[in-house]
């Protein structure tokens, strides 16, 4: 009796593979008409501007419109790369990201082992609230808290510098101490967030090596060096490899909110440059071009990030 | 702080006492870099201009007013501001999670056959875009240029968040809830509507906050978007005219008091925006590191 049965349905499975995709649209027909909804979504609005990328290679006259401009090859990619704001805008923008990098990466390892060291639950619940308050805000606030805090003129920083007999100091208006400024920005931004993949991975430790290296006479310090560290060695590497897939990225808003006239020298990046050539001064060709460059640059970087990632035996990301 | 001092007692080793200490000294530091800007922003809004015009005030307000609070509540710009980003939000919000579970479930499931190749097609788009001009000018074309609905549609797919909800429903839905609510009868809207969105309310919750704050929080788009419909600009793109390109005045209602410092109107108009977000974030915290987990999962 058994047996029939398991034949049978071997049976049906083998008649099942001979349908066609038309078997499956009359079968699963509600299946396939929930994912046309955000299928047509993504091809309107993901899939549709990247074909509006052609006019990087074209000299695209609004009259002329889309198809009708006349093909020039390479030719934009030529211009853009003899302009110095192209090039400032590649170093600045492989500059700020891989200095973020270098300063926003260490302070939530180091956050994240300081409140694995918390026994009172309440003191650290408390500390995680208000370390994660600065995520949650728009880079419009923070680049307003900021020169409420920073300028010059009226700043609180600055009022309790000379309060205290100091000068004052323009944080926001002097090219280095803009640059300074951006990234202590970004390192209070993100430090408590980025606290929490590395207190997930920490909660995970089995907590009898602890107990272990407790027997063993270890201290304190000890055990976070060969037991704590090691084990999220993982998170720490993978995570890392992503950022750096990231470096060739740019976040406008942050740069646009922080940006003044006095400081061109570091705010100048691509997506900067994009806005300032495509939308501003109505150069959509040459601003085609530029975002496809970080764009093509992007996703090599990424997939060598994944590549690096899955070499070094860790989980890729794609 | 009691920790501590039952640490000594318990171990007989000062040493522990005194580093435990100053972890606690170093978070205590963390956090008030976190909170004190704000109380600084929050005094200045509340003082009186003399004493924000001589420097005085930092972390508690000097000749307490509400003054700029009435200001702000007179400028109809600045309510109708707010009002967009309501509306925007909502909307998006609402959008982009019909999206994000009409794309999920079916790709959840094991029998949905080419889903490969539709996944593909959803999570490409996280690596590779047009970019700002090409979606500049697809919302052109569209003819979407200062409506709302340029900040409501592009934006409302997002493929991280396809991912989460995906690995959510192919973890926590048991195929065989679904395979005897099959042989009920039940055809797959039925199943979605009745036990899947049911199941997942925890995770449509978490998803739905990640919309909504990230649509609140955003202005690029706005910026790029919304040129000359001024009364359409959402509340941080409206915040971004008002302080830090100061090209924007506020309209007072009563000229004669153009005498005030736009110090104190600039920091309440800060505390008038971040107070929204303020208010729900102790509530929707916890969510949001959920969601972080969610999404660190599939790395």
């Amino acid at each position: 009796m058994k047996a029939a049965s398991a034949s049978q349905t071997n049976q049906a499975l083998l008649l099942r593979k001979k349908y066609g995709p038309l078997y499956y649209l009359r079968r699963d027909w509600q299946l396939y008409l929930l994912v046309l909804f955000p299928l047509a979504f993504v091809i309107v609005f993901k899939y549709m501007p990247m074909t509006g990328l052609v006019i990087a290679f074209k000299d695209y006259k609004i009259a002329r419109g889309f198809w009708g401009s006349d093909w020039v090859g390479f030719e934009i990619f030529q211009q853009i790369f003899s302009k110095p704001d192209f090039t400032r805008a590649v170093r600045n923008t492989l500059l700020l990201n891989v200095l973020d990098l270098v300063f926003s990466f260490t302070m939530p390892i180091i956050l994240a082992l300081m409140l694995n060291e918390v026994k009172s639950i309440k003191f650290k619940r408390v500390n995680q609230t208000l370390l994660y308050l600065p995520h949650f805000l728009s880079w419009v606030i923070i680049g307003a808290i900021a020169y409420q805090l920073l300028s010059e003129g009226s700043g609180a920083v600055n009022n309790l510098i000379e309060l205290m007999g100091g000068t004052r100091v323009p944080f926001l208006q002097e090219d280095t101490n803009w640059l300074i400024s951006y990234l202590a920005i970004g390192v209070w931004h993100s430090m408590g967030w980025g606290t929490i993949i590395y207190l997930a991975a920490i909660s995970g430790i089995n907590p009898e090596m602890y107990e272990a290296a407790t027997v063993d006479g270890a201290g304190r310090w000890r055990k976070v060096w060969n037991i704590t560290l090691p084990s999220i060695r993982a998170t720490i590497v993978t995570l890392l490899i992503m950022s750096l897939g990231k470096v060739m990225d740019g976040s406008f808003e942050r740069i646009w909110s922080l940006q003044n006239k006095a400081t061109t020298e570091f705010t100048t990046t691509i997506p900067v440059l994009v806005y300032r050539w495509g939308i501003e001064s109505g150069n959509f060709s040459r601003a085609t071009a530029i975002g496809l460059f970080q764009s093509v640059i992007g996703i090599i970087l990424v997939i060598s990030a994944d590549r690096l990632a899955k070499k070094l035996g860790e989980d890729g990301i794609l | 702080m009691k920790a501590s001092t039952v640490t000594p007692a318990a171990t007989g080793k000062w040493r522990i006492d005194i580093y435990d200490l100053l972890i606690k000294f170093g978070l205590i530091v963390a956090s008030l870099v976190c909170l004190l800007p704000f109380v600084h922003v929050a005094s200045k809004s509340l003082s009186s201009d003399s004493y924000v015009i001589a420097n005085k005030v930092f972390l508690w307000p000097k000749g307490f007013t509400l003054e700029a609070y009435s200001k702000i509540f007179a400028d109809a710009s600045i309510l109708r501001s707010l009002y967009i980003s309501v509306i925007v939000t909502v909307l998006f919000t609402i959008l982009g999670m019909i999206l994000t579970i009409c794309a999920a479930y079916p790709l959840s499931r094991a029998q949905f056959k080419g889903r490969r190749v539709i996944t593909f097609i959803f999570l490409f788009t996280m690596y590779f875009s047009g970019g700002i001009i090409p979606d500049y000018m697809n919302i052109n074309n569209l003819g979407l240029m200062d409506t709302i609905w340029s900040l409501v549609l592009p934006l409302s797919f997002s493929a991280f968040n396809l991912l989460i909800m995906k690995t959510s429903l192919t973890s926590s839905i048991p195929v065989s809830l679904e395979e005897s609510a099959r042989i009920d009868g039940a055809g797959h809207f039925r199943i979605l509507w009745n036990i899947v969105i049911p199941l997942s309310k925890p995770i449509i919750a978490t998803l739905s906050l990640f919309y909504a704050v990230g649509r609140w929080n955003a202005y690029q788009d706005a910026l790029f978007y919304i040129k000359h419909a001024t009364d359409l600009r959402p509340l941080q793109l409206k915040l971004y005219y008002l302080v830090i390109q100061a090209s924007e005045s506020f309209q007072l209602e009563a000229t004669t008091v153009t005498l005030s410092n736009p110090e104190v109107l600039k920091a309440s108009v800060v505390v008038f925006a971040t107070l929204p977000i303020l208010c729900v974030y102790p509530f929707v915290q916890k969510y949001f590191v959920q969601g972080v987990m969610l999404g660190a999962v599939k790395e």
